[in-house]
């Protein structure tokens, strides 16, 4: 046998992975890896060097990105991911930054922060793995968590209305809306790639299992899950944010819906305030 | 391009002097959230900034204003946010994020009355514990308490060279009567002002430990781009920045952040005596009591009374031991502030058996000095 048949091959995305810190704490069937994958693929198909990107987490199992990528990168407070991005954004706008957090982060806690952040236009690229539920805490119900489903607080089901959150994000000024499941990796990864290559807020929703503390309780196995992502969505570009309720039995719009160019936060901050002559690298140096 | 210190002298009040202070200490983010009585120091930094090439924000609220000047300071620029009570309360948790993840950042909190709402317009300095114990878990802060407008340009600035020096967040803790009084503030000539910057790295990038201290037990800190793939975060984390949930880690990490304040205490703690030498009653004070305080002295010196007063500029890290070697030859100690005993709590500890009271107040006003007088011949008689 040659030696080299006996050589594990590297993985392709390993420049980009923290591999001491592998095994992550990701549950089996978890489908975060799945979107975190794509997430780092689009990274590497921009062809923009690394060290122009940087990752910002929040709080929760989607939360724990921001640990496992190898820029650098910010694990902050529960549902702060945003403002954190936004301060690094706004002091310095060639850096490309990305939001990767969960639901329950970005739309509970954080939901104040996602609002405005779009309505500014706030050049960054938000991604958010909705799991339907509080994963890290063991499966409570989310503001995304399906009406009458079941949760660690909501035995009998939920009795509230969830979020439909690309027509949340768009009615908040979003410039750049999509949603996609951690199945379509491929769809996942071009449109996590359009949206650091593109100005503005971008916000790609991303469905995926959390098998142990919501498809437990719901009686769903994860290959029942990817087998609804498989069959019972549609893409199609472009939709109606209003029709975009998370309803498997109806089917589950996925794609493209909004992308629109308007000038950034910073673009305009920039034109609006700062005298012709600060624009210069003398001055914007750091430290 | 426009002086970034306006240098000369100056009518303004202590709120615009200190964004002044944070101007030419080299801030170049503010993120803020208005609220009463600190809305000066961003509505001046909001007009001073673009003009230095810095950038303000005004956030949703103030947990993210906040949160922006820590993702602004790891951008690798000086920060700063202002605040008053409610909005100190909200940015608490994020104080520990601060303090945990290392990261230089100015608070000012311009103290009114609470609790809640209280007295809007009115000044107090009952945040004084919650600056020192305001976010949960163990940890030391760093807090400084300017009497004058002229001291809230001087402190900000040393507030921002602690902050960079020792990598740690540092609140100014003002108060209304400060922050809306207008004085005369003397603004040097730029190069005459003393500045410091937070040390960068340099070495291998692929090695570098962003958590391994250096010097005065603080690590150096690069700003993202710079290509050191540093990881962040809140959770405990080991000398790499990577979380580990142990005990030993939490114990290592602990003691670190604990003791680059513990350390360094006689280059943190900055005091002021005022007819200290032959007083038998010492006043503690700090802020605009301090200058209720003075009276307080004069006017029990002319009665004989030998009176002194330890104004506290830097009120966290507590001056124990200045404490501790005064109680070995005083009668006793007052302090004097606008609280119901905060800072007091702290002298008596400290004292010993020599006993220490409060002149204090509930807050909206300052502490007349016939209270502390009041106190003193009580004692004395």
């Amino acid at each position: 046998m040659k030696k080299n048949e006996t050589e594990i091959m590297a993985h392709p995305l390993e420049d980009l992975v923290r591999m001491e810190r592998i095994p992550h704490i990701w549950c089996p069937g978890c489908g975060i890896g799945s979107v975190f994958t794509s997430c780092l693929s689009a990274i590497k198909q921009s062809n923009i060097p690394y060290n122009q990107f940087t990752m910002v987490s929040g709080i929760g199992c989607s939360g724990r990105g921001a640990g496992y990528i190898n820029i650098d990168s910010f694990h902050t407070t529960h549902g702060r991911a945003i403002p954190f991005a936004s301060g690094i954004k706004m002091a310095r706008p060639d850096l490309n930054v990305i939001v990767f957090s969960g639901d329950g982060d970005l739309f509970a806690i954080g939901g104040n922060h996602f609002i405005h952040a779009a309505r500014r236009n706030m050049d960054m690229t938000v991604v958010c793995v909705n799991n339907l539920t509080y994963g890290m805490t063991g499966g409570q119900v989310a503001a995304t968590t399906p009406h009458k489903a079941k949760s660690a607080t909501t035995a009998a089901g939920n009795s509230e209305t969830p979020f439909n959150l690309p027509l949340l994000a768009y009615a908040s000024g979003a410039t750049y809306v999509a949603r996609w499941t951690m199945l379509h990796a491929r769809d996942l990864a071009d449109s996590i790639q359009e949206a650091i290559q593109r100005r503005g807020f971008s916000f790609i929703e991303v469905l995926s299992p959390c098998p142990i503390n919501y498809g437990r309780r719901n009686k769903e196995k994860t290959l029942e899950t990817l087998k609804k992502y498989h069959e019972n969505t549609i893409v199609k570009n472009g939709a109606n944010p209003a029709e975009l309720d998370v309803d498997f039995n109806k089917g589950v719009i996925l794609g493209k819906f909004i992308d629109i160019d308007r000038p950034t936060c910073d673009e305009l901050y920039r034109k609006m305030y700062w005298p012709q002559e600060q624009g210069t690298a003398e001055n914007r140096k750091t430290g | 391009m426009k002086s970034q210190v306006l240098t000369g002298e100056h009518f303004i009040n202590g709120d615009e002097a200190c964004a002044e202070g944070a101007i030419a200490a080299g801030c170049k983010f503010f993120g803020g959230y208005p609220i009463t009585p600190a809305t000066e120091v961003a509505e001046q930094m909001s007009v001073r900034l673009p003009h230095v090439g810095g950038t303000f924000i005004q956030m949703e609220d103030e947990i993210a204003a906040m949160t922006s000047i820590l993702g602004a300071a790891w951008a690798g620029f000086k920060t700063m946010t202002a605040t008053s009570g409610p909005g100190f309360s909200l940015m608490m948790e994020t104080v520990g994020l601060a303090v945990v993840t290392e990261t230089p950042c100015v608070v000012v909190n311009v103290q009114r009355a609470g609790p809640s709402t209280g007295l809007p317009t009115q000044g107090a300095q009952g945040d004084m514990m919650q600056a020192r114990w305001g976010s949960h878990g163990d940890y030391e802060i760093i807090a400084l308490a300017p009497s004058s407008p002229q001291e809230m340009f001087d402190l900000t600035i040393t507030a921002f060279n602690l902050s960079e020096k020792y990598r740690t967040p540092v609140f100014i803790m003002s108060d209304e009567i400060v922050g809306h009084m207008s004085e005369k503030v003397i603004i040097p000539e730029g190069r005459k002002i003393k500045t410091f910057s937070r040390v960068k790295p340099t070495g291998r990038k692929d090695r570098f430990k962003p958590f391994q201290p250096g010097p005065l037990g603080v690590a150096p800190m690069p700003a993202i781009g710079d290509g050191y793939n540093v990881h962040v975060t809140g959770l405990t984390h080991n000398e790499k920045g990577y979380p580990v949930m142990s005990v030993d880690i939490q114990k290592e990490m602990m003691e670190r952040l604990l003791g680059k304040i513990r350390n360094n205490l006689d280059d943190i703690i900055l005091t002021e005596d005022y007819r200290l030498k032959d007083a038998e009653i010492v006043l503690v004070s700090y802020g605009v009591s301090a200058r209720t305080a003075y009276t307080a002295v004069e006017e029990a010196r002319a009665m004989g009374i030998r009176m002194g007063l330890l104004r506290l500029i830097t009120v966290w890290p507590f001056p124990e031991q200045r404490i501790r070697d005064l109680a070995k030859k005083v009668k006793g100690f007052i302090t004097v502030e606008i609280n119901m005993g905060q800072i007091s709590r702290e002298v008596q500890r400290c004292a010993g058996i020599v006993p220490s009271f409060i002149a204090g107040h509930t807050g909206g006003a300052v502490v007349p000095p016939d209270d502390v007088l009041k106190i003193a011949k009580e004692f004395l008689a």
